[in-house]
């Protein structure tokens, strides 16, 4: 089972400089979880950090215990001998701000009231996530990473890198990103939102007093998300309308396969997810549009200095390969170095996170070049 | 080995000159380039072989069909747009000609001069040519649209190129005369008209 690296130990940093917070609120102390992989080098000039995406963690790669039945998130993207090589980069993942992985979140007990912070947690934007990565970034003495990757929600967080801390980013590696969610985007974030706010569970958010949580809500988001994660033609090829049993039943149980699939990971998924943090994770990418603030796409990517390296996947309708052509656009605008692949694969949006041999191969093309 | 047209196009960009090179291989031109006149480039490549090989190169590389235009490239972006041997293979050969004028303010062209006699006599003998600027056979060749450099000249009146030099290469020698019937390569440099 373990062959990719040995037990990695997630550490804690704890903050208790305030922190302003995009939506006006003050965080006055927090915590931050992370892990390690591989060797900072003694010039501090092989660190990579990794964002995570809408439902990832801190836990990139490797396995926290010899009995875990999975590695980290990204386990094929990052390790020895692997595309991010842990031989040669210094590999940080950390768990965002309003996470339930072990950052501070809506989960965590407020000090203040001796609570669980639930509805009273404050809402979290992409650029408080960065502020936070930067001061953790100074914890462990990095003062510039050899690179930011990030896929989804992810690459937004590399992208704002790019914007936010220009002199802190050689290169800068967005994913399967867009500058911002479109309509429809926004509109499937707000049903899985429904889906939660209006489970009876909910409670307004401090269901945690309750001692119950929003399942069936979370569920349900978690089924619309998977659905849109994946394209027609490989959930056709996956499930197509293969029956669970025998013959129809003219029922509302389970049928077909598709639906035993999409329930069963409804529910593993929110039995290990808090629903508050799906809330506001959601929120955050609704709310990223550095365009918006700067003007335009091109003005907002003006002050980054990085090398970029954007890669789309062509069947990805949720972050569509036009939009990553838009984050190219800009930053050819800004006569950036930049390269841009479209990756050639039948998996959707989750192709971002599957062993790709091409896809695999370009980052590990790039990684090589990148001098320390 | 170097490519026989890539030191004449070497020849005619400037220091630190920002080029774009549609059709860029493995990114061997740019590469060139930058190692020699320490330009700002990028490649367009279709192909996911030709997008690692520049990667790998350390070139900038963004994969895109010509065939649907520049649209990521803004308009007078860069100083040369080089499409070196690769106009053959093109369908929409106008359209990629108007897209060049829009992005650069110089154009530099390559390609097989089908008007080459040795091109000409395999034909007489009843054959499609084979050679070393066509080394394809017509059966299993990219090539869609290969014309003479008279047939070019033709295009570039209608389509508002001006034509501000040309080299005409055979076997990586230079030829100045009869070139449209000595020569394999044609290499052109050109502007917008009124320019």
């Amino acid at each position: 089972m373990i062959d990719s690296i040995p037990l990695v130990t997630p550490q804690i940093a704890h903050f208790s400089v305030p922190l302003p917070l995009k939506s006006g609120a003050l965080l006055a102390a927090y915590d931050l979880v992370y892990e390690t992989h591989g060797q900072l080098n003694a010039a501090h000039s092989n660190a990579i950090l990794v964002c995570h995406a809408l439902s990832g963690n801190h836990h990139i790669a490797g396995y926290h215990q010899a009995s875990d039945k999975k590695p980290g998130w990204w386990d094929n993207m990052i390790g020895p001998g692997k595309p991010i090589d842990t031989r040669k980069f210094f590999v940080i993942g950390v768990n965002n701000l309003g996470g339930c992985h072990g950052s501070t979140g809506p989960a965590s007990i407020n000090p203040d009231t001796g609570m669980a912070w639930g509805s009273n947690f404050p809402m979290m934007t992409v650029a408080d996530w960065v502020d936070t990565q930067a001061r953790l970034a100074d914890v462990l003495e990095i003062r510039q990473f050899a690179a930011v990757v990030g896929g989804s929600l992810g690459g937004m967080q590399a992208l704002h890198w790019s914007i936010a801390y220009p002199e802190r980013v050689r290169h800068c590696l967005v994913i399967a990103a867009a500058p911002h969610l479109t309509a429809q985007n926004i509109a499937f974030n707000d049903v899985a939102r429904q889906a939660i706010l209006t489970d009876p569970d909910f409670h307004g958010g401090d269901y945690y007093a309750h001692h119950t949580t929003p399942k069936r809500g979370l569920k349900l988001a978690r089924m619309l998300g998977h659905i849109t994660y994946l394209s027609d033609d490989v959930m056709g090829s996956k499930f197509g309308r293969v029956l669970r049993h025998a013959a129809i039943n003219y029922g509302y149980d389970v049928e077909f396969e598709i639906e035993s699939y999409l329930r069963y990971q409804g529910d593993k998924f929110a039995e290990s997810f808090d629903a508050n943090t799906y809330l506001l994770m959601t929120k955050a990418l609704d709310y990223f549009d550095p365009a918006h603030e700067a003007g335009s796409l091109k003005a907002a990517l003006a002050p980054s200095m990085a090398e970029f390296l954007v890669i789309s996947f062509t069947t990805d309708w949720r972050f569509a390969p036009e939009r990553s052509r838009e984050i190219v656009r800009a930053l050819l605008d800004n006569e950036r170095r930049v390269s841009y692949a479209e990756i050639d694969s039948a998996h959707g949006h989750d192709a971002f996170l599957m062993p790709d041999p091409h896809y695999h191969a370009l980052i590990n093309a790039y990684m090589d070049r990148i001098s320390l | 080995m170097m490519r026989h047209d890539f030191q004449t196009i070497a020849d005619w960009i400037s220091a630190k000159a920002k080029v774009l090179d549609l059709g860029c291989g493995n990114g061997e031109l740019l590469k060139y380039l930058q190692d020699t006149r320490n330009i700002h480039g990028y490649g367009v490549e279709i192909s996911d072989e030709h997008v690692l090989g520049c990667v790998k190169n350390g070139v900038n590389v963004i994969q895109r069909d010509l065939e649907a235009g520049l649209a990521e490239f803004a308009s007078d972006s860069f100083d040369y747009v080089v499409l070196s041997q690769t106009l053959q293979a093109v369908h929409h050969t106008e359209a990629i000609l108007h897209e060049i004028l829009r992005v650069g303010r110089q154009g530099i062209i390559t390609f097989p001069n089908f008007g080459y006699w040795k091109n000409r006599w395999q034909i007489l003998r009843g054959h499609m040519p084979v050679s070393e600027d066509l080394p394809y056979q017509w059966y299993d060749t990219p090539n869609v649209h290969l014309c003479t450099m008279h047939d070019f000249e033709a295009l570039c009146a209608k389509v508002g190129i001006h034509i501000q030099e040309c080299v005409v290469m055979t076997g990586g020698h230079r030829v100045n005369w009869l070139r449209n019937l000595s020569g394999s390569l044609a290499v052109y440099r050109f502007t917008r008209d009124g320019m």
